[in-house]
């Protein structure tokens, strides 16, 4: 019984975890800008392979599978913002502007 | 309906959505206007291809596939940060045309 229930809880976090990567890869095509679209991509990206590999270490049940996952997300979740961070850097730098920046009136 | 028989299906439908993820990601790396589009396409696309491994993980069984992935998001990161650090670098160089294009 405890594992119908385990079964069902990997289940809805498959689901969920793969309804913010493909909301994640939505944003990415329709946002208009390059930071809008980081803001998609390395937040719901992140969650959305966090969640997936929960389900894995869930479904399993060996504690090494469970410190294996725990260790891949805790390196995602470190990364992430620091990839996209550097990414937005060097995308100012190259001369891209944030999208509100554009409206401003020029004096 | 037994609970196997719903992760079946599940695991059915989270393959068939992060298919649909990637194609939506490869169109903007095909579209992206500008280079630092394309590489942020590229660390979305790992992102959604450590999803996929952990998917089949569950499929299959094997535990193994998560190492994979680990490794995996390893690279992706690495790659991110050495095409940012391109950008960056090429930005300083070329400061007459301002402005990075993809091709």
């Amino acid at each position: 019984m405890s594992g119908d229930i385990i079964s069902l809880l990997s289940a809805f976090l498959l689901l969920a975890g793969a309804l913010f990567s493909l909301i994640s890869a939505l944003g990415l095509l329709r946002l208009p800008d390059l930071f809008t679209r980081m803001h998609a991509a390395s937040k719901a990206g992140t969650a959305g392979s966090g969640l997936l590999l929960i389900a894995v270490a869930l479904d399993s049940g060996e504690w090494t599978i469970w410190l294996k996952c725990i260790a891949a997300i805790g390196f995602f979740v470190l990364t992430a913002p620091l990839s996209a961070h550097l990414l937005a850097k060097a995308a100012l730098a190259a001369g891209l502007k944030p999208g509100f920046l554009d409206k401003e009136p020029e004096t | 309906m037994s609970a196997q028989l719903v992760l079946d299906y599940c695991i059915y439908t989270a393959i068939a959505m992060l298919m649909l993820a990637m194609v939506l990601t490869s169109i903007r790396v095909v579209l992206g206007p500008t280079l630092a589009d394309r590489v942020l396409a590229l660390d979305q696309l790992v992102a959604i291809a450590i999803g996929f491994i952990a998917v089949i993980a569950v499929k299959t069984g094997y535990g193994l596939y998560i190492d994979i992935a680990l490794a995996l998001g390893l690279v992706g990161f690495l790659a991110t940060a050495a095409f940012a650090r391109y950008i960056y670098i090429a930005s300083k160089a070329s400061k007459n045309t301002g402005k990075i294009e993809g091709e």
